[in-house]
């Protein structure tokens, strides 16, 4: 119970301001809980189902397949893979944290998991479509150009830089 | 929509193999209990990066920034500031029609989708601190080179 109690700490916190909020009428409350609420909303469309599918992902998807195609002696393909991964990743960063997490746990090389977080972040295709048209395919191209790579050099240095013990805390999360 | 396909996939593999399916939709469900609160910290964060890092206030912001400042200003509204894509671009449109150069524009929008701080309490909770801060340091600077190449391919730098 105590250990659960810590982990809403911060929900338990933000409970007692934004009630403290309404009894005083204060618009600041309100405009935060409409927030939340929205958000929280958005987030129960599409979130547990990510986690579903990750459950099925890790009883179906052989450990052997993504070792050979994601793993360490995987070659320049699997950047290709993360990024295809990547670029059709729904949400959020959020999402691509505990997918990440999963192929790691599946045998997946450090490098290659932290290029898909980081064209996750950069390549979806939905956000890619909006920023094109918004601010320019020439923008959107040049953005790609130099991030991408940049994603993947500093994920082949983030591997070579963690110990072990950094890594392993992956596995135990996930 | 989502659900539909996990429920066709669902339907699908438990036609294969009933026991393995059931097993992961409860490892499924055992992720889900365990990772609500992390999720939850994170909307709390996500609502009052909403309510103090409006729109608006980027509008605002952003509006006369350029050079240096602009820059810093841009990177560090959009590494607290939290919006989809949807809301993100239309507000860099109208930001690039209000004369905002694409530097101080490439600095908002590249830091906005690689630089976490609302999504700091999932990625903690995934991958440790150490990793985090990590990555989210390096996503600063590759979002600083994206600027600075954006800059110099649109002639605003050193001109």
């Amino acid at each position: 119970m105590k250990k659960h109690l810590k982990d809403y700490w911060l929900f338990i916190i933000f409970v007692i301001f934004t009630a403290t909020g309404f009894i005083l009428d204060l618009n600041i409350a309100r405009g935060i809980f409409e927030n939340f609420y929205s958000f929280f909303l958005t987030m129960v469309k599409f979130v547990p189902a990510v986690f579903l599918l990750i459950g099925l992902f890790e009883v179906w998807v052989d450990k052997e397949t993504i070792e050979k195609h994601l793993g360490e002696d995987s070659g320049f393909l699997a950047y290709f893979w993360a990024i295809i991964l990547a670029s059709t990743t729904v949400g959020g960063l959020y999402v691509a944290f505990p997918v990440a997490a999963a192929l790691y746990k599946k045998g997946a090389s450090p490098r290659i998991i932290f290029s898909y977080i980081g064209t996750a972040a950069i390549c979806r295709i939905p956000m890619t479509l909006f920023e094109a048209s918004y601010v320019g395919v020439a923008f959107t191209t040049i953005r790609w150009g130099v991030s991408i790579p940049l994603v993947i050099i500093s994920s082949i240095l983030m591997e070579k830089m963690l110990a072990s013990k950094d890594l392993e805390k992956i596995s135990k999360n996930a | 929509m989502i659900y539909y396909f996990t429920a066709l996939i669902t339907a699908i593999l438990f036609m294969i193999d009933r026991k393995k399916t059931v097993k992961g939709l409860k490892i499924g469900l055992k992720k889900i209990r365990k990772n609500s609160p992390v999720f939850l910290n994170m909307i709390i964060l996500v609502a009052l990066s909403l309510y103090f890092v409006s729109d608006e206030l980027i509008l605002r912001f952003l509006g006369d920034g350029s050079g240096t400042i602009g820059v810093t200003i841009a990177g560090g509204l959009g590494s607290i500031a939290f919006m989809p894509g949807f809301v993100a671009f239309p507000l860099a449109g109208i930001l690039l029609e209000k004369g905002v150069s694409y530097t101080v524009i490439a600095a908002f929008t590249t830091t906005l989708m690689m630089v976490g701080v609302v999504t700091y309490p999932v990625e903690k909770d995934f991958f440790g601190l150490k990793i985090t801060v990590i990555r989210n340091l390096i996503s600063l600077i590759m979002a600083i080179i994206v600027s600075i190449i954006i800059g110099l391919f649109y002639g605003e730098l050193f001109m």
